[in-house]
């Protein structure tokens, strides 16, 4: 049961701010989605290893070569909307 | 010359090389089909037609000037044939949204691989199609810019959730068009619209400049009116990309050469998991009756068995998420994304407000899940519990192409369903995916084929399912019968 409580930590977690109607909804949502994934218990996988992907490749290198960047730093800092200054985004403060 | 929109990439290639016609009236028969029928699909977020009869023209002068040979016989296969792109693939200069309201004016600094082949072989892009929300979802209703209708029942679901991408190729608003699939989302919207869709092996193709959803899972692949082409489509975008690591250094075939190869004699499994209960009963009969067909041509038929088929999408639904929540902490509001409508009053308020007003459900839906899933205390119940199931799925797979040399199935368990009839019951669509997750699992190349019309007037999808690096041997199959 992922109750209003969890789901409002799961949020904070993925820094998501919520609305009260929201936080009911996907309680109701993930509890149902979350009860369902229970069915791979059926399944043994004592000795089964992980499969995180799957192109059979290990230790794929490249040649330590310069390439040419395919957008510029001015037009990569131009894709936040935030004020730009010396080169850089400025945020607002942690603290 | 009418209906120029209506030709394949063999027969619009002919016409262009004969000057039949020029590349800009088969572009201008496109954007006509765009602006008559898009109002009613909504298959389009944007529509390029300036720069589509800009790349037309240009293709019209490298035809004119003798630069693909007199009569353009050198042309590349795709040379001045207009193409709709999926809008999460980043094209430059033109805004990629990913139907997200995050993203919504969002204008790429650079092309995404596939898309610098493409113009590399004479692109002309008439648009950029509609989607479920950074592609997650199976019916395109999950998208800020509105459903895709299907063209067959414009009271029904276009599929998803390259939905846009199947609707433009069904309703003949291009010749071809780009997808991604991670689940199904090519090979479900190709069956309910009635077209051809190749979800290509997990690697075979770069993703590069392609928005992230799912790294273990996404690929990017293509829709079409035949199998050729598919083929001619693959020619271009296959191969190893510097920019994508997960794109081996491995030959890439002549597609085309696969188109009306034989299949006399190969085997094709019919794994009966993927035909069991709730699979309604015409799909199935539609699905068999091209069986037959291929049985008629001489092949074996065997019935085999997959057993994990039913672990497949709780597998898929917790290793999706958790991947899709990683990839999507790069959506901030500060290197990419909308500024919050409120003054945030810190940077940490500014994280959840901008994620709070830029994500559409079903994505905050699925960041909860993943985050969850990876969260201290459930990571090895869920996360890893799933990533060994995923190894058994595989396994089974493995084993059963030592039998047989493709395995063919229903695409999905039943035709498009109406807009908004299973909106509010998540569980349940995701369900729908059952048939197309298990080769996404394994990183498996899989299709689908046009194979029929139920009564009701609904197209049905057959899928071809071989090993990875098979797509070849698909091709051979969809084109043999």
């Amino acid at each position: 049961m992922i109750d209003e409580q969890a789901v409002e930590h799961v949020a904070k977690l993925a820094r998501i701010a919520l609305s009260k109607a929201e936080v009911k909804k996907f309680s109701k949502d993930l509890t149902g989605i979350l009860n369902y994934m229970e069915i791979l218990k059926e399944v043994k996988t004592d000795n089964v290893p992980e499969t995180s992907q799957v192109t059979g490749l290990t230790n794929v290198m490249e040649e330590d070569k310069v390439r040419s960047a395919r957008a510029t730093r001015e037009e990569m800092l131009n894709c936040s909307e935030l004020p730009k200054d010396s080169d850089q985004v400025r945020v607002l403060p942690i603290l | 010359m009418s209906d120029l929109n209506k030709l394949t990439i063999s027969e619009a290639a002919k016409g262009l090389k004969s000057k039949k016609f020029s590349s800009v009236e088969l572009t201008e028969a496109c954007l006509g089909a765009i602006k008559k029928g898009n109002k009613d699909l909504n298959a389009f977020i944007t529509v390029t037609e300036k720069e589509a009869l800009g790349m037309a023209k240009e293709a019209d002068k490298k035809f004119a000037s003798g630069e693909w040979g007199e009569g353009g016989e050198n042309a590349p296969a795709l040379a001045g044939l207009p193409a709709a792109i999926k809008d999460i693939i980043n094209t430059k200069g033109v805004r990629t949204t990913c139907a997200s309201p995050i993203l919504k004016d969002f204008v790429p600094p650079y092309d995404a691989t596939v898309i610098e082949r493409l113009k590399a072989n004479g692109l002309v892009m008439v648009g950029k199609t509609n989607l479920d929300e950074f592609a997650c979802g199976g019916s395109t209703e999950h998208s800020c810019y509105g459903a895709t209708r299907n063209p067959f029942d414009k009271e029904r679901v276009s599929g998803g959730s390259s939905g846009g991408s199947a609707a433009a190729v069904a309703a003949d608003m291009c010749v071809y068009a780009l997808g991604t699939d991670t689940g199904g989302s090519i090979r479900q919207p190709a069956s309910f619209c009635n077209v051809y869709g190749m979800k290509v092996t997990y690697g075979r193709v770069s993703r590069s400049g392609v928005t992230a959803m799912a790294s273990s899972l996404d690929t990017v692949g293509t829709f079409g009116k035949s199998a050729e082409d598919i083929a001619h489509v693959l020619n271009v975008i296959v191969g190893k990309d510097v920019m994508d690591m997960t794109t081996p250094d491995r030959e890439v075939p002549d597609y085309t050469k696969f188109i009306g190869k034989s299949v006399k004699g190969m085997k094709i499994g019919l794994p009966k998991e993927y035909f069991a209960e709730g699979v309604e009963d015409e799909t199935k009969k539609i699905v068999m009756d091209r069986v037959k067909m291929y049985e008629k041509a001489g092949c074996k038929i065997k019935e085999v068995s997959l057993p994990s088929t039913k672990y497949a999408v709780a597998v898929y639904y917790i290793i999706m998420p958790a991947e899709l929540s990683a990839n999507l902490e790069r959506f901030d509001g500060i290197r990419y994304g909308k500024k919050p409508k409120k003054d945030p009053k810190n940077l940490i308020d500014q994280y959840f407000q901008a994620r709070g007003e830029g994500f559409g459900d079903e994505i905050k839906r699925r960041i909860m899940i993943g985050t969850y899933a990876l969260s201290a205390g459930y990571y090895d119940a869920y996360y890893k519990k799933a990533q060994r199931v995923r190894t058994v799925i595989i396994r089974e797979f493995d084993e059963i192409f030592k039998e047989v040399d493709v395995l063919m199935s229903p695409v999905s368990p039943f035709p498009a369903w109406k807009v908004n009839e299973m909106i509010d019951d998540p569980l349940a669509m995701y369900l729908a995916d059952a048939l197309t997750i298990p080769p996404s699992i394994a990183g498996l190349a899989a299709m689908s084929c046009p194979a029929g019309m139920l009564k009701n007037g609904l197209p049905v999808g057959l899928q071809i399912i071989a090993p990875q690096f098979e797509e070849g041997r698909i091709l051979q199959f969809a084109s043999a019968i």
